[in-house]
Formats: structure tokens, C-alpha cells, sequence
């Protein structure tokens, strides 16, 4: 059966034979970063469609169906409209800054996918604190919002990138402690030996309540994080106009948009790892016939359907709850999820000293 | 040249002129993009010496946080080119003699150090940098530092509470 280890291996035994060590680390490293614009491209396609088609749905209503078979090309036709358009620049804006924001926004959410494991044995770089690597890079976006807020000279942008700053940093807090609590389970930051240890079960299953708790706390402070509804005050329309990003138009909008998909991409793809067990496929206890027939599906597809599964629970969401206030935002983090999300911590590892799990 | 000695090259002169840009910028939100990307290449020179946990925390702490939070106060105090207070040329003059002192001690006291002469830095295969390695040192042979360090953070945030709470 082909899959993505066997193409990357004879891949590289090809590339090996035919060329010197330097050369084909360069072919590579280009092989890469086109494949990695290449699923950016296609993922912030998509992503736009199923956010408008799972809207859609929600509203009982048809959603896009005009351009392309099922309307499935209405976001390319958007992307090519938003290339053509002018990208304006304000009079007073800091030119530097203001041009320079969305690409280091860009650039955060295209580390991250560094150590993410796409299917087995398939990921950019495996590095041994490969979680670590992946919060710390995301609190890079909150510059990219700070600058672009700021370098745009008007005071709805300047207000929405604090709010959204103050949402990301406070939110990350519980996020970070809830991926800590399986951190703590499995003993490793190494994203392959995080997917490694759930073999015999995920993690959501085998770490009792503390796992459930401490998934439910990652899927809200997510969803804050990635200023989406109901955490969606950063770009409240009506009082706002649209925040940090008002001022922008054309391309350099779009890089915003698209670096907005990416986020919730990932965050939904860590949630997969760290909860779902990521390329791993499901297994119940000895039921040998039903483990093979789920050993069959390839762990691309495994990896993909949990994390598409998250991304869809993500948009759920926003045609389920109304939009909060911000003083009930800040209430919401600091005075429930972090005092919970501690002492589920706490608790999460009484429950790894004495092995009490699965 | 091997690339080791070319990225080192780099990152130093990279974090030596954005130190002189943090210094020279008229603006101060423009100071603390420098200032950031002085950061980013501290973190360069830890992973040049395979400490890639010491790079990542980095870049957490002080690129993350630290001036995230500074960016937030520069930003809503609206500090810029024309608010700038004028400082005299005498206060400049002292505060150059005394910096430039500061660092004629550092630089001397740093050549004679016994400790550090004729030590070679561990490139790409020091493992110390490592979070494994890190932690069992951190949590054994320096677990008394490491905690009162810890109480020193926590009392300095209760403060910071205490001074918030006093209308």
C-alpha cells in the first residue's frame, strides 16, 4: 500500500543517488516550502468553503452554489477578486510596519507546522520539544496584530489589535495548561512520542475525567485564541468595524484571513495529536477483526478526519453561542478555566505517579 | 567557513545592530521591534549551541510576553517622535561615560575569569541545553535557588495586585 513514508523514503534514496549531501538538503528544503504554501493555499480554500457550507447548514439555507460544480469554487473566485483588488495604504500609517505585519503573522502560523505529524512518520521536522515549539511560536502572531493595529493609525484598529492581544495572551495561559496535563501523561514534548503513547488507546479515552476536562478547556481556549465567535469581540462589526485589520485591503488583507484559517488548522491539528491520538487509528481493546479493518485506513486520513472533525466543532460553535461581553471574556479565563485547569493539572498527575490510567 | 561559523557571523552582527537600532530609534514602539528581534537572535545562538529548549523558553518569556506587554503599554500611552522629552546634552555625555565604565569592567573582569579561560563552547553536540537535562539539574542541584526564585515571581505578582487593587 502506497503512503506517504514510502513516497518521502524513495524520495529520498533517489534524490541520495543521484546528487551530493549539500544539494539534496536544497532540493528538499525547496520541495518543502512548496508543499508547505501549496497546503496552505488549498487548506485556506477549503476551509473557507466548509466555514460557509457548515453556516449554511446551520441556518438551513443553500450556502455558495453558483461557481464551479456545488459551488465549490466560490473561495478561489474570491481569492483571485481579493489579488486583483488595490491594496490601499493610509496617509499616516507607519508604511514599514503596516506592510510588514501580515507577513510576520504569515510566517508564525507557517513555523508552527514545523513539528506537526501529518500522517505516520510524515512530518517537517521532528524536534524534541516539538509542543513547546508550537505555543511559542503562536504568541509570535500576537506581534504581527500588535504592529498591524498600531501601523494603521486609526483607533478601531488600535483597540481591536489590544483586544485581541489581551484575548491571545490570557487565553493561552489555559490552553498551554491543558496541554500540559498530557503532557504530563505521556512524558514527552516530542510530538511522534506524544502520538506514540496513545497506541493502545487516546488519550481522551485512557486518562479519565482529567483528560475530558482538560480537552473541553483546549477546545474553548482555542477557539478564544483564534478570535473566532462566540470569543469573536476582537472584530465586533458593529462597534469595531472589523479590528486590527481595517485598514488593510486586497492581498495584504487576504494574508490575514488566510493566516486566521491556518490558526484554527493547527490548534484543531494539536488537539488531534494531543487528545485524539493523530495518526493513530482507533482501536477497542482485543476486538482483533475490528482493530484490522481500522488498521486499513491509511493514518493520512486518520489525521485529517479527527482534524477536520475539531475544525467542524470549532465552526459549530459560532452559530451556537452568542457573542460575549468582554469583561465576561476575561471573567470566563481568569476566575473558571485557569483555577480549573490547575487543579485539573494537579490531579492529572496524582494520576500519572500512581498510574492510575489505562 | 563552515555554516556554523557563517549563522554564528550572521546572528551576531543581527543582534548587535538591533541593539544599536533599539538605542537610535526615535520611535519607541520601533525600539521594541528591535528589541524583539535582538531576542530572536539570542534564540539563534542557543540553538547554534543545541540548547533548544533555552532558544524556545526565550522567545516565550521575553519575545511572547515580556514585550508583548510592553507593546500593549507603548501603544496605549501613544508615545511618539514629538512627545519625546528633550534631554540635555550633559545628562547624555554622563549617561554614555557611565554605561561605557559598566562595560569596561564587564568586558575586563569576563577576559580574567579563570572559570572561563581556555574553555571551549560546546557546539551542536552539547546536550546540557536539552529539556531532559535542564530539568534534572534544575530540580536537584539547584532545587533551593530554583524555588526561591519561584516565590520571588509569585510575591512580586501578588504585589503587583495589591498596588492594582488600591483605588
Amino acid at each position: 500500500m502506497i503512503s506517504f513514508e514510502h513516497i518521502t523514503k524513495w524520495l529520498q534514496a533517489w534524490l541520495n543517488a543521484h546528487m551530493s549531501p549539500i544539494l539534496v538538503l536544497a532540493v528538499e528544503t525547496v520541495l518543502i516550502v512548496i508543499l508547505a504554501i501549496a497546503l496552505f493555499a488549498v487548506l485556506g480554500l477549503v476551509l473557507v468553503i466548509m466555514e460557509r457550507r457548515v453556516a449554511a447548514f446551520m441556518q438551513i439555507r443553500m450556502g455558495p452554489n453558483r461557481v464551479g460544480p456545488w459551488g465549490l469554487l466560490q473561495s478561489t473566485a474570491d481569492t483571485v477578486k481579493l489579488i486583483m483588488k488595490e491594496s490601499i495604504v493610509p496617509t499616516h500609517a507607519d508604511k514599514f510596519l503596516f506592510n510588514l505585519a501580515p507577513f510576520i503573522v504569515m510566517i508564525a502560523a507557517m513555523l508552527i507546522l514545523a513539528p506537526v505529524n501529518f500522517a505516520q512518520r510524515f512530518h517537517i521536522w521532528d524536534l524534541n520539544i516539538g509542543i513547546l515549539f508550537i505555543t511559542s511560536i503562536s504568541s509570535i502572531s500576537v506581534i504581527g496584530i500588535l504592529m498591524g493595529g498600531w501601523a494603521s493609525s486609526n483607533k478601531y484598529s488600535l483597540l481591536g489589535a489590544m483586544r485581541s492581544g489581551a484575548q491571545i495572551v490570557s487565553y493561552e495561559l489555559s490552553a498551554g495548561l491543558s496541554i500540559l496535563t498530557i503532557i504530563v501523561l505521556c512524558g514527552s514534548l516530542k510530538v511522534s512520542d506524544i502520538i506514540a503513547s496513545q497506541e493502545t488507546g487516546w488519550w481522551i479515552f485512557k486518562g479519565h475525567i482529567p483528560a475530558i476536562v482538560a480537552f473541553v478547556i483546549y477546545l474553548i481556549a482555542v477557539t478564544a485564541e483564534t478570535n473566532r465567535a462566540p470569543f469573536d469581540l476582537a472584530e465586533a462589526e458593529s462597534e469595531l468595524t472589523a479590528g486590527f485589520h481595517s485598514e488593510y485591503s486586497g492581498m495584504r488583507f487576504a494574508l490575514f484571513f488566510l493566516a486566521e484559517y491556518i490558526n484554527i488548522f493547527i490548534v484543531c491539528a494539536v488537539g488531534a495529536t494531543l487528545f485524539l491520538g493523530g495518526w493513530m487509528p482507533f482501536h477497542i481493546g482485543h476486538l482483533q477483526g475490528f482493530n484490522h479493518v481500522m488498521d486499513y485506513i491509511p493514518s493520512s486520513i486518520w489525521f485529517f478526519g479527527k482534524t477536520f472533525f475539531l475544525i467542524f466543532v470549532i465552526m459549530w460553535f459560532r452559530w451556537t453561542f452568542p457573542r460575549l461581553r468582554i469583561d465576561q471574556l476575561l471573567n470566563l479565563e481568569w476566575k473558571y478555566l485557569l483555577p480549573i485547569s490547575m487543579v485539573n493539572l494537579l490531579v492529572m498527575t496524582v494520576v500519572a505517579i500512581y498510574h492510575l490510567h489505562f | 567557513m563552515s555554516a556554523t561559523y557563517i549563522l554564528f557571523w550572521f546572528l551576531s552582527a543581527l543582534a548587535v545592530v538591533s541593539a544599536l537600532m533599539v538605542l537610535f530609534s526615535k520611535n519607541p514602539v520601533h525600539s521594541v521591534l528591535w528589541l524583539i528581534a535582538v531576542f530572536f537572535a539570542i534564540s539563534g545562538h542557543y540553538i547554534l549551541m543545541n540548547a533548544q529548549f533555552l532558544a524556545i523558553v526565550n522567545i516565550i518569556v521575553y519575545a511572547g510576553a515580556i514585550m508583548v506587554l510592553f507593546l500593549f503599554v507603548i501603544m496605549l500611552m501613544n508615545l511618539n517622535k514629538e512627545t519625546e522629552p528633550r534631554k540635555n546634552i550633559w545628562m547624555k555625555l554622563a549617561g554614555a561615560i557611565a554605561a561605557g565604565s559598566l562595560l569596561m569592567i564587564l568586558v575586563s573582569l569576563v577576559g580574567q575569569a579563570t572559570e572561563l579561560s581556555h574553555r571551549n563552547l560546546l557546539m551542536k553536540d552539547g546536550d546540557i541545553g536539552l529539556i531532559k537535562n535542564l530539568g534534572k539539574i534544575l530540580f536537584s542541584q539547584y532545587v533551593v535557588p530554583f524555588e526561591i526564585t519561584s516565590i520571588l515571581f509569585l510575591s512580586a505578582m501578588v504585589g503587583a495586585v495589591v498596588i492594582g487593587k488600591k483605588d
